[in-house]
């Protein structure tokens, strides 16, 4: 290399045209790059062949369903008359998800804020590496935990509510199994939401231009002033992108609400008592038993699920990466 | 995240205006005996509230509503003694202080009940036989201390080893790519890994029986499970992965080009050796996402009660799927059993959690 710089330094001596860089990679360095775009390739080839071949296999249900799929209520694959109330399936899915966020959200904002602004430093490491094994632990503990321990507890809260506040549209009516409500899926869905909403806004509200947060402090603001001024209108990408991962989450989740909704029935309004079933949870529930169609139809309820959560997923990702990429603003 | 975690500078807390200078310096964050005083107080008063409203008034039963109850009495109270004591501002700071505090309480609290009482539950009927056993001659009436899940440990192994074996070279070399390759098709790499993360379980287990059980007329068996739980590995390692390889400093990379190595040398020679640490951060948290995976399980093992140690043909168990099925026997012995399982795999994915923490603890302090 070293030779050939000299020998080009002194044939083209004075001339001031500008040299064209190119680089010649060596054979084992072609290979190099060739087998890791390869193994990148394979990723890529992976999800889309994850999509097609549920396409294609839901598309015998899709064609014998059609538009009554987006219609029926009832979820009855194995019924003489077949039913497939796909919609129904979604409407619970998105029901029992939006409960968890409701809760799961507010708690997540506090929580990340708490971490990025007020836990004594030295405890700080460790209030981080609690949230985070919270999203470590499985699904189904959180179910068993729900269905053994929480559940008892909270029937009382919820005949209270359902009794004495049935105002509100979506408590009251005659509900009876309180312990297998949507609003108990949504509670547990909450706690499995929570670590990964409160990681995300965390990241994004430390990253609040420090000389914003000093101005604000330095004209007097207090704390809550400077949180509210500067780190939460910064953050809002964050907070936003956050909930999106959470409901990607959400929406996906098994195990946790099987365990606790326990059969597959139509979905109502009415979250206080039993009733309501999600994509997923059916899924788990009726496949061990399926025939070809029924399996043939909760893979059609499981195109719909995917297409959901791959559409919430990147609309997530593409939100906070924008948020993220606005961490070198300086003043 | 290394930015990120450095303490900040920041000052908390807002210089007073004072008229007279005192030189001694002044302590930004002392706890005053009045605030813990105002505090306690509050605490106590809306006690008295919350007793008021359960006792005669409200006909609501349990704890979560005695805690609600008494935290919105106590925020109320604490609001107006904080803003009588402080000033309007100052007191919704304090107000603020305390929400925020409870709301990072409330996450550590979750996390401490839940691990909690899966230990209070499962760990007193945890005995030897559990690690011996299987369940093939345990029925639903069996006590919850005979029977074991032997063979769920072994199906947990052999189907977790399946999916690292295929997940993590093709996940490692995407993050080489991704980190020191790149290229054109890198965008739409990185899209379909962040895409991929967020799949559910279920349809990677969908995925898999239709592929391999189904089409390819293969039964179920452990390889099947082994190959739903790669699906869910892959993205998670070469996520994280691609982030500790990122860590990396550029001077290495530059300094071992310019001595003149060629290019799959800086990558194995330097990036992997200093980045060994985070990597296998990264490998260990696809374990422990893997582990405690059900459904995707359920769908391509099936689950069985006695001992398969053949991934390649027949049902198999595993630790999340005995925990599962025991539970939906509904019966006081099998769900006491489950908690069993359920205490030993919260072990499990403890132990797998905080040698993540400890290894990639490490590694970031060495930076």
């Amino acid at each position: 290399m070293t030779v050939e710089l000299a020998e080009w330094a002194s044939s083209e001596q004075g001339e001031d045209t500008p040299r064209s860089i190119h680089q010649e990679l060596l054979p084992a360095d072609r290979l190099y790059q060739r087998i890791t775009r390869g193994a990148g390739s394979l990723s890529l080839f992976l999800i889309s062949a994850i999509g097609l071949f549920l396409l294609v296999k839901s598309w015998d249900a899709i064609s014998t369903g059609g538009l009554k799929l987006l219609t029926d209520r009832n979820w009855a694959p194995m019924a003489p008359v077949k039913e497939l109330g796909v919609a129904s399936l979604l409407f619970g899915t998105v029901l029992v998800a939006v409960v968890g966020l409701i809760v799961a959200v507010p708690v997540s904002i506090g929580a990340a804020l708490f971490l990025t602004e007020i836990v004594p430093r030295r405890a700080k490491g460790l209030f981080v590496s609690l949230v985070d094994l919270l999203a470590a632990v499985p699904s189904l503990l959180f179910g068993l935990w729900g269905v053994y321990f929480m559940a008892p507890r909270v029937i009382g809260l919820s005949s209270f509510l359902n009794k004495h506040v049935s105002w509100v549209p979506f408590f009251g009516g005659k509900q009876s199994q309180f312990e297998a409500s949507v609003f108990i899926a949504g509670l547990i869905i909450a706690l499995m939401v929570i670590p990964i909403c409160t990681s995300i806004m965390r990241e994004v509200f430390a990253q609040a231009p420090p000389a914003e947060r000093e101005a604000a402090l330095a004209l007097g603001g207090t704390r809550w002033g400077m949180i509210r001024t500067v780190v939460l209108p910064f953050g809002r990408g964050g907070i936003i992108g956050g909930t999106m991962l959470g409901l990607g989450r959400a929406l996906g989740e098994t195990i946790a609400v099987a365990l606790i909704l326990g059969n597959v029935s139509p979905a109502t309004w009415r979250i206080l008592g039993g009733g309501g079933s999600t994509v997923s949870s059916a899924i788990a529930l009726t496949f061990p038993d399926s025939d070809e169609f029924g399996i043939s139809a909760l893979m059609a309820a499981g195109v719909a699920l995917f297409i959901l959560t791959l559409v919430v997923n990147l609309v997530a990702s593409a939100i906070v990466s924008r948020s993220r990429s606005g961490q070198g603003v300086e003043l | 995240m290394s930015v990120l975690d450095r303490p900040s500078s920041t000052p908390r807390e807002s210089p007073p205006v004072d008229v007279d200078i005192d030189d001694a310096p002044r302590q930004l964050r002392r706890i005053e005996r009045e605030h813990i005083a105002e505090l306690l107080g509050s605490a106590f008063a809306a006690l008295a509230v919350q007793w008021l409203l359960l006792a005669r008034l409200l006909p609501m039963e349990g704890a979560p509503a005695a805690v609600l109850i008494w935290y919105i009495s106590f925020l109320v109270i604490y609001r107006f003694v904080a803003a009588q004591q402080h000033g309007k501002l100052a007191g919704k700071d304090r107000l603020a202080t305390v929400v925020l505090w409870s709301f990072g309480l409330i996450v550590i609290g979750a996390l401490l009940l839940i691990i909690g009482y899966i230990v209070y539950r499962g760990a007193g009927n945890l005995r030897l036989n559990f690690f011996t056993d299987t369940l093939k001659t345990t029925g639903p009436l069996a006590p919850a201390t005979e029977g074991g899940g032997l063979h769920s440990i072994v199906g947990t192994v052999m189907q977790v080893g399946i999916g690292l074996v295929i997940a993590v070279p093709l996940a490692l070399i995407t993050a080489i790519y991704l980190s020191e390759v790149g290229g054109r098709l890198e965008r739409p790499v990185r899209f379909v890994i962040d895409a991929m993360s967020g799949i559910p379980s279920i349809v990677a287990g969908l995925f898999v029986f239709v592929v391999w059980i189904s089409a390819a007329k293969t039964g179920y068996s452990g390889f099947a499970a082994g190959l739903a739980l790669s699906i869910l590995m892959l993205p998670t390692i070469a996520r994280t992965s691609m982030e500790m390889l990122r860590l990396v400093a550029d001077g290495y990379r530059e300094a071992a080009l310019a001595l003149g190595a060629p290019r799959w040398r800086v990558t194995w020679n330097i990036v992997i050796p200093t980045a060994r640490s985070g990597l296998v951060t990264a490998l260990i948290l696809g374990v422990a996402r893997a582990v405690g995976e059900t459904a995707p399980v359920l769908l391509t093992a099936f689950g069985a009660s006695v001992m398969n140690t053949n991934p390649f043909s027949g049902a198999q168990d595993d630790l999340p799927l005995f925990i599962y099925k025991q539970v939906r026997l509904f019966k006081d012995a099998p769900v006491d059993r489950a908690f069993t399982g359920a205490f030993v795999l919260l072990v499990f994915v403890l132990i797998a959690f905080v040698s993540a923490r400890l290894i990639g603890g490490r590694a970031r302090a060495r930076r």
